[in-house]
């Protein structure tokens, strides 16, 4: 690898991270209630909102109250996008004139949007007018993102109050994110996006001349090296006229409000492109600065809340020490993402034999399958990482196109449960779930009562920890292992052999860990996939999201154990350890023996092992 | 509970007035009025006539001319107000250790050494004989743009230090000196070469 690669994966993770601690203090203070620069501006339309609604933003509610009032919400956002997409045809900002979505498909892109997870059965420009991506897409874009923001603070509330009923408002929590944090960085990225080259219109497709004309025959396959004669319409083809040939003069250029759209689409770890090809397509992503943005939104909320964390437990618990236990957390985090970019990187760069062709190709830029000219394979790999660690799901390269073992490292960090950073909120709520498991391993390990920030993990939070834990892996293995027997799913493979299965796991992992990526080649749009892929969905989200908010419940009533001698340090490093270890341990156990049949049997016959 | 609901409602409608109508309209307002040309697409026109998008590749097969990615050309999804079909591209998707990407490659590189045989021996820069992630990847390696030059000069009797200067005009390095990788514009390349594109344009 050369210096220049090295010093591209640092740097981005350096401005990442320099980017992720100050916003994440800022949204601490949001969702806390202090004041900020923005209070001025924003404070009104926060309060007309609460005034329009009859809401009491001083109400305090209990566990049951915020959950069902989540919940409620969340299938009114799936109601309301479900409709619009099956009605499509009859709504107005309509350019494309496309019809409505079979009842499957609406569902399943109902269903992925409402839970963060962004899977797209569909290509956007073939499919979605610009109501269903304005009006539907971007608005859940947006929601479920604060929904996930939300049920994290209900849980660090929960954590930090002493013998307390409420948790916190959920109307509050979620147009205090939506306005104060989401709405403002979006308008400004959307912005500078447009200024390097990503459309905003909503006037439709437009149509610009090609220099080479392209001929076709009367099925649509285009004919390579054929003599075309504009002037009399006339195809030739080794040195024969073809019947009924098409010659096409013009090119397409997709165009919808897209940099509105692709902003929230990074930011709120959705990842669903308004393209069909997404952040790799020109058009959502066209060079390195709109790159940079779009790759450090895909984390930068994920990693900042962590901060949060620490900030708020000091805030609003007291915890003279607070901080420390958001950075041990990150830590975590953070080596196992810095791990997981290493092996990409040394996978991608050395390429494979097939591309190398015997020495045929010059393979030095690495494996190029898949990945854009201006990207290359350090920027492309990163970004692979990143958008898989974050529930993100949104690609700048095609991961189906990554080499065995650079293209499981992704579906692995969705399957370990998207606790790595994760999506926004869940990712966290997700990664005290797996704390809760590993002080209660370590305390049976030296045989003592469990405790967490001072309080006692009992019975009712380790069902609910476990649930956290083990709903993703539950959800991955059935459904894939369904999908797997199914004749009918060998139809919608790309690639035959050991990457077909690759491409069923990933799918299911995607949708397990509600990442929303894909092994793209991977023909999901039909009723049992679209309609699995979508259960999928929901149970991973809505589970452990009702998990975290009973333990949430369960916390805020109990009463704080004093510290002693005996007490586990959960900021340590040798916590940071086994915090690691019990998230690998369960992604390993769980997932092994489904990756040694995908991925892994890819690698070894590559290797000619096989 | 009935307050829950009205309140799950009516948050949702204000969110979807907020965040789908407000923002997109704001967006694309401003966006419209300051970057008309990157707003609508980057459209490349000269005299009055289109010559493609600066974004989005063309495929190019002609020996007098740069040739870009290898394309996965799509002329049946899309067609013009008059229904007429236009051309798009996807990403391939193929496993890059794979039987069929390797047929894929091989007649990749045939291709490219029927155009010019003279080049039998030297290695192809990889982005010659691999699809883009978008399938409309306008950009090659500077390394793949020089492995064409001989042939380009061939087929339009120019030296082939005049058709490298054209091809050094339209290459750009890395960002900031650090990120992404160098490359050439294949589209501009050739209006150039065409003498569509002048230097100033």
């Amino acid at each position: 690898m050369s210096s220049n690669s090295i010093a591209q994966y640092v740097l981005y993770v350096v401005i990442l991270v320099g980017l992720a601690v100050p916003l994440g203090i800022y949204m601490s203070k949001i969702m806390g209630g202090e004041k900020t620069l923005l209070s001025r501006a924003l404070g009104p339309a926060e309060r007309g909102i609460y005034r329009l609604l009859r809401i009491d933003p001083e109400e305090d509610m209990g566990w049951r109250k915020y959950l069902a009032s989540a919940l409620l919400f969340n299938l009114f956002g799936f109601l309301l996008l479900f409709f619009i997409l099956l009605l499509q045809g009859r709504l107005p900002w309509n350019p494309q004139g496309l019809g409505g979505l079979s009842w499957h498909l609406a569902f399943n892109t109902a269903v992925s949007f409402v839970t963060n997870t962004n899977w797209q059965a569909y290509s956007g420009e073939v499919t979605l007018s610009n109501f269903s991506q304005a009006m539907g897409l971007t608005v859940q874009n947006f929601v479920s993102a604060a929904s996930g923001i939300a049920v994290l603070y209900a849980l660090i509330r929960g954590l930090v109050r002493v013998k307390a009923k409420g948790i916190g408002n959920f109307w509050q929590d979620l147009t205090r994110c939506t306005l104060y944090i989401l709405l403002p960085i979006c308008l400004v990225s959307t912005i500078v996006l447009t200024s390097q080259g990503v459309p905003q219109s909503l006037d439709g497709n437009a149509y610009v001349n090609l220099v080479e004309p392209i001929a076709a025959d009367a099925e649509g396959n285009v004919l390579t090296g054929a003599d075309i004669d504009p002037e009399t319409g006339t195809v030739t083809l080794d040195g024969e006229a073809v019947e009924d040939a098409s010659i096409i003069t013009r090119q397409v250029l997709p165009l919808y409000p897209q940099a509105s759209q692709v902003s929230m689409k990074q930011l709120g770890t959705n990842g669903g492109g308004v393209l069909g090809n997404n952040s790799a397509h020109p058009f959502e992503n066209p060079n390195l600065l709109t790159n940079l943005i779009e790759m450090v939104f895909l984390l930068v909320i994920a990693v900042g809340l962590c901060f949060s964390f620490g900030r708020s437990l000091k805030k609003m618990g007291g915890m003279a020490k607070g901080m420390r236990q958001g950075i041990a957390i990150f830590l975590a985090m953070l080596l196992m993402m810095a791990a997981a970019m290493g092996i990409v990187a040394v996978m991608e760069q050395n390429a494979t034999p097939v591309l190398a062709q015997n020495g045929v190709v010059d393979t030095a830029l690495g494996n190029m399958e898949g990945k854009e000219t201006r990207f290359g394979t350090a920027t492309s790999s990163t970004w692979a990482v990143w958008t898989t660690c974050a529930s993100n799901g949104s690609v700048n390269s095609m991961h189906d196109s990554y080499t065995p073992i650079g293209g499981m490292i992704p579906m692995l960090l969705m399957m370990l449960g998207e606790v790595v950073f994760g999506g926004v909120g869940c990712g966290l709520y997700g990664m005290i779930g797996f704390v809760i498991l590993t002080v209660f391993i370590a305390g049976l390990m030296v045989g003592r009562t469990p405790e967490y920030l001072g309080k006692k993990i009992e019975s009712r939070e380790m069902r609910m920890a476990v649930l956290l834990c083990l709903a993703t892996p539950i959800a991955i293995l059935i459904g894939s292992g369904v999908a797997a027997l199914l004749p009918s799913t060998a139809a919608s493979l790309n690639n035959p052999g050991a990457h077909g299965l690759s491409e069923v796991l990933y799918a299911y992992s995607s949708a397990g860990g509600n990442n929303g990526s894909a092994f793209a080649g991977f023909n999901a749009n039909t009723p049992f996939l679209n309609t699995s892929i979508g259960l999928v969905m929901l149970f991973v989200r809505f589970i452990p999201m009702t998990a975290a908010i009973v333990i949430a419940g369960g916390m805020a009533a109990k009463k704080k154990v004093a510290e002693s001698a005996g007490t586990l340090s959960t900021s340590n490093g040798m916590f940071v350890f086994l915090l690691i270890l019990i998230v690998l341990i369960i992604g390993a156990l769980s997932f092994l023996p489904a990756l040694a049949l995908g991925p892994i049997a890819e690698f070894t016959q590559m290797l000619g092992l096989g | 509970m009935k307050q829950t609901v009205f309140r799950a409602a009516g948050l949702l409608l204000v969110m979807t007035v907020l965040c789908g109508f407000l923002y997109t309209v704001v967006c694309t307002g401003i966006s419209q009025v300051l970057f008309p040309r990157q707003a609508n697409g980057s459209v490349i026109e000269i005299n009055g006539k289109t010559y493609g998008s600066e974004l989005l590749a063309q495929q190019f097969t002609r020996p007098e001319h740069l040739w870009g990615r290898p394309m996965n050309l799509d002329v049946t999804s899309f067609t013009d107000g008059e229904g007429n079909p236009v051309m798009y591209a996807w990403a391939a998707n193929k496993t890059p250790a794979g039987e069929e990407e390797d047929a894929l490659v091989k007649e990749r590189i045939n291709a490219l050494l029927d155009a010019d045989p003279s080049m039998e021996g030297t290695p192809i820069p990889a982005d010659l004989v691999t699809v883009s992630g978008s399938g409309l990847d306008p950009e090659i390696s500077p390394e793949a743009a020089a492995y064409q030059v001989h042939r380009i000069a061939e087929a339009r009797g120019m030296s082939e230090e005049a058709v490298q200067a054209v091809i050094d005009r339209y290459t750009t390095g890395r960002w900031l000196g650090v990120f992404g990788e160098p490359r050439v514009h294949v589209l501009k390349v050739n209006l150039a070469l065409d003498g569509i594109l002048t230097e100033e344009g």
